[in-house]
């Protein structure tokens, strides 16, 4: 799993690319946790992710409530098909807010 | 780590066995339990000598390690070990249990296989549907840990009173999985929850979901003579693991995520102000009899989890091999747990309990008058607010509907309702008396428990679907292999003329109006009314009255049937609005024809015949007539209706009675007008023109509804 960042504008874009499970989920989740607490928005790009366990998805959701609690708007972008019919029949997709690319998402979240 | 769990002084290993850091475990709860820093390990067994924990990596076939209990980690009759340092994500495990030499009577000790926990929260292994498990695996059912912490975001069991409940029974992969259902995942829970839409148009308020616990559908042996593929056991009623849902149900069972999944479906059924019952098959396992697989129970504890003979056989009461012993008092905490499970982890709302005259039997099969497991069961705390459905019989001849020991908590499939409204149906004489008990709720088998008492069908899983019910005479079951031998010979059926397919258009004409009649018998009847999915859009299954072994396209759910028969869809529809409309037809107490006091009042129930309160109960009479009347203590409204079905071949006219003071007739359905005045939306329903001359067509029911005169 591998993690890299860079700014959009305001806005902290994450790449993650690799498989995210229960191996990976929690040094991912510390590092996600960090970036997520920069204040600003950040945007998660899985357009390179290619499996996503269900300790994975639970590492999303808390990073996400932990920005959303700290007052910082957060998407997701890019999910693969794969991902996303799996988060979608589990009601994770339904947590999230969620843009179909990085560029339609950064229209979002721009201030 | 994070500091609570360093506050704990147990959060470390007391000695290392295989490698693994353990200490003794808590025996309670059994199963496998996430604790601080490792897993708990807890199973039960009287008789076992030695037990050893199985450790697999998810997949593999060979453990990576194995973990002999040792004597201080028992306690009583249970074996516990907490181990730590297990990635509870990544693993799978079982059981050797070791038993006493020589075995005792009826012990089936075998410490070459390795067992399923009986507690098991979810199966790995079987996420691909009807691909055939390796059978020589020495592990085939494989346990595993689920996350237990899905956001329900508030969400509880809905608590609908029962007598408003309407039931639509439906098989979880037969629903969706036909290429019409235009779902994503077709057979699926999330393909179940893309047709939440359509329940709600439809009017449902609980859907009854047939089992769906883990169970082997590659267990089946036959071949269906007519194409030569190998038959399956569709339904699944025959479980390997009672805690654990289907893996090949969820979309997501090849990720183990079918437990997230699962509850989703509860979740978003419940925003939609539908109710989740689980049709639950507590009567017998999947092991079989002594020719039968060992999985889990007979490894473990033989004796205590089935019935047996004195000489160690089974007893086969549910006529597939073994009988759970419901009533041993071990048994009976596990069914207790089990049911509490999916109460509080999957918000169940009822339970419907196959052949539930099984689980009032006695160890030796005597059925018992106090029944403790079905006590147990009506008075649980946990349990309190879940519906409990009896199908009150077994297959060793025990008949109780009307009888089933409810303590005024259980309802029952009435099998009577269905035997006598299909009798009824197709002209049969001395069906009068019956049919009319019927649509009270049936006090005479329900006087003391109240209609809510009575779950009403005319079809269900079992049997016909309603289509077949109106064109078959016989049962055509060649198809599942056994030369027609099985399935129901009773059938009440009755083929309107020409078996099966026909394009005789009078016939077709005649099986569509008694659809309408039994679905508006069925919606207006006191009681609670179970649909068979399909019924609505007249899904047929081809004459086969048991196709527990048809996983077909013939015999999944075809959604393009919603269009072609879309009048009958909207008759259905509309008879659910009427009675979800109408407090008359859905009273908690049986009416008994006394009259409140005051100007104006009607009998709460009143019966009539050609003419109005002259009922005629001669055995040769077919037509009969009923007025309901609701008039609560505030009377706000005053609910009334009246209700004519005529099963005679000619028509009659009928003189309604008077409607209360200030209200007219109004036609709500007549079964014999073509589609769409057979029936109307609430408040479109016209006015009856000649309130002294109503005329009823053969075999038809109308309903009518007294609404002010404007």
């Amino acid at each position: 799993m591998q993690i890299a960042k860079y700014m959009r504008g305001s806005v902290t874009v994450v790449e993650l690319d690799g498989e995210l499970d229960s191996v990976t989920a929690p040094a991912s989740r510390e590092e996600l946790a960090q970036l997520a607490s920069s204040g600003g928005p950040v945007l998660l790009d899985l357009s390179r992710m290619s499996y996503m366990s269900s300790a994975g998805l639970r590492v999303l959701l808390l990073v996400y409530r932990q920005a959303r609690d700290a007052g910082a708007a957060l998407a997701l972008a890019g999910i693969p098909p794969m991902i996303r019919e799996v988060m979608a029949a589990t009601g994770f997709l339904d947590f999230f807010t969620v843009a179909e690319s990085v560029e339609a998402a950064l229209v979002d979240l721009e201030p | 780590m994070s500091l609570s769990s360093l506050e704990r002084i147990d959060g470390n290993p007391t000695s290392t066995i295989a490698g693994l850091g353990v200490r003794p475990g808590r025996p309670v709860p059994f199963g496998a339990t996430r604790v601080p820093g490792g897993v708990n390990f807890s199973v039960y067994s009287n008789r076992a000598t030695a037990m050893t924990l199985v450790l697999f990596k998810i997949g593999q076939s060979e453990p990576f390690a194995e973990l002999p209990f040792p004597p201080e980690f028992r306690i009583g009759g249970v074996f516990a070990m907490t181990v730590f340092g297990l990635d509870s994500d990544e693993i799978e495990y079982g059981y050797r249990a070791t038993g006493p030499q020589p075995p005792g009577v009826g012990d089936r000790f075998n410490p070459d296989r390795v067992l399923s926990d009986p507690y098991a929260k979810m199966i790995g292994g079987r996420a691909e549907w009807g691909v055939p498990p390796d059978y020589f695996d020495r592990y085939v059912y494989r346990a595993r840990l689920p996350m237990e912490d899905f956001d329900w975001e508030g969400d509880r069991p809905l608590r609908l009173p029962t007598e408003d409940l309407v039931i639509y029974e439906l098989h979880v992969r037969g629903y969706t999985r036909h290429p019409s259902s235009g779902v994503a995942a077709g057979g699926t829970f999330a393909g179940l929850a893309e047709k939440i839409p359509y329940l709600r148009e439809l009017g449902v308020n609980c859907v009854e979901l047939m089992p769906i616990f883990e169970f082997d559908e590659c267990e089946n042996i036959r071949v269906n003579p007519v194409t030569g593929n190998r038959l399956l056991n569709f339904w699944g009623y025959s479980t390997v693991s009672f805690f654990a849902p289907k893996a090949s149900y969820a979309a997501t069972g090849r990720y183990g995520m079918q437990v997230d999944e699962l509850k989703n479906l509860v979740k978003k059924l419940h925003a939609a102000g539908i109710e989740v019952m689980l049709d639950v098959v507590f009567n017998h396992t999947a092991e079989g009899n002594e020719l039968g697989p060992t999985i889990s129970f007979r490894g473990l504890d033989n004796r205590t989890y089935y019935m047996l003979t004195p000489d160690g056989y089974y007893y086969n009461f549910s006529g597939t091999g073994n009988t759970v012993n419901c009533n041993d008092p071990v048994v009976r905490g596990f069914v207790l747990d089990c049911l509490r499970y999916w109460a509080i982890e999957y918000h169940i709302d009822g339970f419907r309990f196959d052949l539930a005259a099984i689980l009032d039997r006695a160890p030796d099969g005597t059925p018992l008058a106090n029944p403790p497991l079905i006590e147990s069961l009506a008075h649980d705390p946990v349990l309190r607010d879940c519906k409990l459905v009896a199908e009150a019989w077994d297959a060793g001849g025990l008949y109780q509907v009307g009888r089933f020991p409810g303590y005024f908590r259980w309802s029952e499939w009435n099998g009577r309702y269905r035997d006598t409204l299909r009798r009824f149906l197709k002209g049969d004489q001395g069906t009068i008396g019956e049919m009319a008990s019927g649509l009270v709720g049936s006090p005479d088998l329900y006087g003391h428990r109240g209609p809510a008492a009575s779950v009403n069908f005319v079809t269900a899983h079992d049997g016909f679907s309603l289509a077949d019910l109106v064109s078959y005479n016989d049962k055509h079951n060649d198809a599942n292999g056994e030369r027609n031998q099985d399935g129901d010979n009773g059938n009440n059926s009755w083929n309107c003329g020409a078996e099966g397919h026909t394009d005789d258009a009078a016939t077709l004409a005649l099986r569509r109006q008694q659809m309408r009649n039994a679905l508006l018998l069925l919606l207006s009847s006191h009681g609670v009314p179970m649909l068979l999915a399909g019924d609505e859009m007249a899904r047929t299954q081809h004459g086969n009255n048991n196709a527990y072994c048809q996983d077909d396209p013939d015999f999944w759910f075809d959604w393009q049937l919603a269009e072609r028969n879309a009048d009958l869809v909207r008759f259905t529809r509309l008879a659910i609005a009427f009675r979800r409309a109408h407090p008359a037809l859905r009273r908690r107490v049986h009416p008994t024809g006394r009259q409140r006091d005051g100007f104006g009042h009607l009998p709460d129930v009143s019966w009539h015949g050609v003419r109005p309160y002259e009922p005629d109960w001669s055995p040769d009479n077919q037509l009969l007539a009923v007025m309901f009347y609701e008039c609560d203590d505030a009377c706000p409204t005053r609910d009334c209706v009246y209700l004519v079905a005529n099963s005679h071949w000619d028509t009659h006219e009928v003189q309604p009675p008077a409607p209360p003071p200030g209200l007219r007739w109004h036609v709500f359905a007549n079964t014999g007008a073509p589609s769409p005045d057979d029936a109307y939306a609430p408040g479109d329903e016209p006015v009856l023109t000649d309130p002294d001359h109503l005329l009823v067509g053969a075999r038809s029911t109308v309903l009518l509804v007294a609404l002010p005169a404007d």
